[in-house]
């Protein structure tokens, strides 16, 4: 008996820490291709591209862990950016941060309102959220690119492009958030509500709580992140297509299940999601200066994905260790 | 019948799974054309036996002889290739699909470019509908079947191989008498050619009527197998249980407080009418019924989560509405539910954060959950209940079901309620545990709390009331106090039978 806890033990602490691990090997593996992969430069520059991405996967974290999905999250960046720079012209900055964070939280509480109070599913919610919000942005800009007038004159663009005590501001607000976001799911009540309804949501019910609200804060989170990562988005170059945010609510759904949150719910924390965000990125990265051309790292990023996602599978079976043994 | 080969053996089987012993050296032989009933109480082992069977779970020891010849399960399609057929309590059918689609799933004939055949299909799923006298033809959609004649497809689909032994589990749940009669008939036939029958059921009087011999599990150990027609219902229910069904009372009646919980007259739909009682602090009571009673819907009405159509809850003296369990939780009504593993816990989380669940929001340090605060109330509730884990630190998936139950047992006692809701707290619990929790129970109510206990084990209901609310069909037929029950009038109040108006 006590052999077989052992041998589970080492199963279990792969399965948790193999992200980790993953982690390091990809970055000892891209720096003995690649010297340039370690220079501190091109690791900042890895994580201020990665900021934006990441800074939408802290929000859909709290979703995926209370058993949800976001999928509109792509498309709901931008329509943010789109919204805060047309609105920067015509009310100024000041004014229009807020505005455009306004306006991107309700959508976020009308997603939050289906999918908690009505109990639709968030998969079907989502997805036609995704191209319904898309429809919202055009119709908003008229089908145009967005641009600023004055493109040098405006402190708008400090989110996006300046620096603070040498840091990138991208990256501050990614890792101010990702501590904020992280104590609050790890340390608070609600924190500890988000696991439970995920985990089991009769047994939360039956514990006395409200479901439909903590689902509906979890999407109001989510959707205050992508207004974060919208202004950032605006911020760094100040002018925009349409379909800026296009296609990354997968990469961010691929950063969280990397991270090791399951999909099915009730696990999964800010600090893994980061790692997988960082994982996600160093490998794009990586895989360019290795040489790979643009186009394959599509194909190359989305058999990373598919991995990740069976090794969940696995290790929520409990065969990931007698697959490797 | 003794000079046959067995169809089906199977010789001590061992199956654990962590912390559980589930099948401890278990053996069953099956003739040719015998009909062989296996028993057991809930959590017996039957359903763990039948899966090792199936090829669904692998047991950690022992073997399977399939006409003396050692085999390997690995699924259940391989087992029907070997001619172990199951069907299956809960129906596993394609609602969309032809009654002729359902039979031949996954092998239906083919002509050339593999077309199905539809004309070979017809005629042969009718020859076998045929067989089993059933009312229906291969076109009728399953979905538009009852669920009686739903299950006659299953039985037809195990008619489609050349079953060796078919399993039946509980075939008879959902069916009428008549359809029953056609039932024991298609076993009848089965058992003429030759075929073994392994009978899965809890009701003696079919078993006493159509088997042959009796196989008894007992928390997963095999108790020995005796010929029906040497035996009675009395010595099979003490193989099951282990000793004469303890049927003594509870007799010791703690000093009674206030009226903590008084119910008037509460209907809710067709599920119950007219409900009133009354439960005080101190006390104990016991709500015994068959399933379907409407026992639970009552705990769930109390708990917030239904809404009564009529009647009024009074909760020490004061009229208050229940709409949600938050409520109810607030108003210091607690419930421990009948699903442990679907209700009460959440198994992916560890025990402390389980136990603390329902006053997360209370336990705060600024804006933080006080974890401190929430170590002690684990440490205080595990020494109190004796609830043996490693560490707080453990995920509650992990523990038997006796240490699972007091979790939920020590996360609404940290609640400190006033009104105490247990449903059936001793399901899937092992021997030592139950007897544990029922005297946790009597001292629960030895504090002064009032205690609501459901359940469907007589011997329970008995061992730990004060009072009995026997009920039937929704309604409360009569309230016993512990001194004028008897097994005798309780069993009539549960059946519908109103005693004479002397009682």
């Amino acid at each position: 008996m006590a052999e077989v806890t052992k041998r589970m033990d080492i199963g279990g602490f792969l399965a948790r820490q193999g992200i980790l691990i993953a982690f390091v090997v990809f970055m000892i593996g891209f720096s003995i291709a690649n010297a340039r992969f370690i220079d501190p430069d091109n690791i900042m520059g890895v994580v201020r591209s990665s900021a934006i991405m990441g800074v939408m996967a802290l929000g859909v974290t709290f979703v995926v862990i209370s058993g949800n999905l976001d999928l509109s999250v792509g498309s709901m960046m931008s329509f943010s950016t789109i919204v805060v720079l047309d609105l920067h012209d015509k009310i100024g900055p000041a004014l229009a941060i807020p505005a455009m964070f306004a306006l991107t939280l309700c959508l976020g509480a009308f997603i939050g309102f289906l999918v908690g109070y009505l109990k639709l599913n968030s998969l079907i919610v989502t997805l036609g959220m995704l191209s319904a919000i898309h429809g919202l942005t055009l119709t908003w800009s008229g089908g145009k690119n967005m641009d600023i007038a004055d493109k040098e004159g405006t402190w708008f663009k400090v989110f996006g492009q300046g620096d603070a005590l040498g840091i990138p501001v991208p990256i501050l607000l990614f890792a101010l958030l990702a501590a904020v976001l992280g104590i609050m799911l790890a340390k608070t009540p609600f924190g500890r509500k988000v696991y439970a309804v995920g985990g089991n949501a009769t047994a939360a019910t039956f514990s006395g709580i409200r479901r439909a609200r903590v689902v509906f804060t979890c999407y109001l989170l989510s959707a205050f992140c992508v207004a974060t990562a919208g202004l950032i988005q605006a911020s760094r170059s100040l002018g925009s297509q349409n379909t800026v945010g296009q296609g990354l609510e997968l990469e961010v759904l691929a950063a969280v299940i990397l991270g090791g949150a399951s999909l099915m719910g009730g696990s999964g924390t800010i600090f893994k999601t980061v790692i997988g965000v960082l994982i996600l990125g160093f490998i794009q990265n990586g895989l360019l200066l290795v040489g790979l051309q643009f186009y394959v790292q599509f194909v190359v990023t989305w058999v990373i994905i598919i991995l990740a996602v069976w090794l969940d599978i696995a290790a929520k079976r409990g065969k990931l260790w007698s697959l490797i043994a | 019948m003794s000079d046959l080969t067995p169809v089906l053996r199977l010789e001590d089987i061992v199956k654990t799974f962590p912390g559980v012993r589930a099948l401890d050296g278990v053996s069953l032989t099956l003739m040719p054309g015998e009909v062989h009933a296996l028993m057991g109480e809930n959590g017996a082992g039957k359903s763990t036996l039948m899966k090792v069977l199936g090829g669904i779970l692998k047991p950690n020891e022992g073997r399977i002889l399939v006409a003396e010849t050692p085999v390997v399960m690995s699924s259940p399609l391989e087992a029907k290739a070997k001619g172990i057929v199951f069907i299956h309590q809960e129906l596993s059918l394609a609602e969309e699909l032809s009654v002729a689609e359902n039979i031949y799933l996954g092998e239906l004939p083919r002509k050339r470019f593999g077309l199905v055949d539809w004309a070979t299909l017809e005629t042969r799923t009718n020859a076998i509908l045929e067989k089993l006298k059933v009312g229906f033809d291969a076109r009728t959609r399953v979905g538009d079947l009852s669920i009686a004649n739903q299950q006659m497809v299953e039985i037809a689909r195990a008619l489609t191989v050349d079953a060796k032994a078919v399993i039946f589990d509980e075939p008879t749940a959902s069916l009428t008498d008549a359809e029953k009669v056609v039932l024991f008939d298609v076993i009848a036939g089965l058992q003429e050619q030759g075929v073994g029958i392994i009978y899965i059921s809890h009701r003696m009087e079919e078993i006493f009527r159509i088997t042959d011999r009796i196989s008894v599990l007992r928390d997963g150990s095999y108790r020995g197998t005796v010929n029906t027609a040497d035996t009675d219902e009395e010595a099979v229910t003490q193989l099951m249980i282990g000793r004469k069904l303890d049927l003594t009372r509870n007799e010791s009646h703690h000093e009674l407080g206030d009226v903590a919980l008084e119910v008037r007259g509460l209907c809710c739909g067709d599920l119950f009418r007219d409900i009133s009682f009354e439960v005080r602090r101190g006390e104990v009571v016991g709500f015994y019924g068959l399933v379907g009673a409407g026992r639970t819907e009552i705990a769930e009405t109390l708990f917030g989560l239904r809404d009564p159509s009529a009647g009024t809850i009074l909760l020490d003296g004061q009229e208050t509405v229940i709409h949600s369990p938050t409520d109810a939780i607030s108003r210091g009504i607690s419930l421990v539910p009948e699903d442990r593993k679907g209700q009460g816990l959440i198994l992916g989380m560890n025990c402390r954060d389980n136990m603390t669940l329902p006053q997360v929001d209370d336990l705060k340090a600024g804006p933080f959950v006080a974890e401190g605060a929430e170590v002690s109330i684990f440490d205080q509730y595990r020494d109190r209940l004796d609830i043996r884990t490693p560490g707080w630190k453990q995920l509650v998936g992990n523990l038997s079901g006796g240490n699972q139950q007091k979790i939920v047992i020590g996360k609404w006692l940290s609640m400190r309620p006033s009104v105490l809701i247990v449903d059936e707290p001793t399901r899937g619990i092992d021997v030592g545990s139950k007897s544990e929790i029922h005297n946790l129970i009597r001292e629960l109510a030895a504090q002064g709390y009032a205690v609501i206990v459901i359940s469907s084990e007589m011997p329970e209901v008995l061992h730990v009331s004060d009072r009995i609310v026997a009920m039937y069909s929704g309604r409360i037929m009569r309230t016993f106090t512990s001194e004028e029950v008897t097994e005798d009038n309780l069993i009539q109040a549960i059946s519908g039978i109103t005693p004479d108006k002397a009682a």
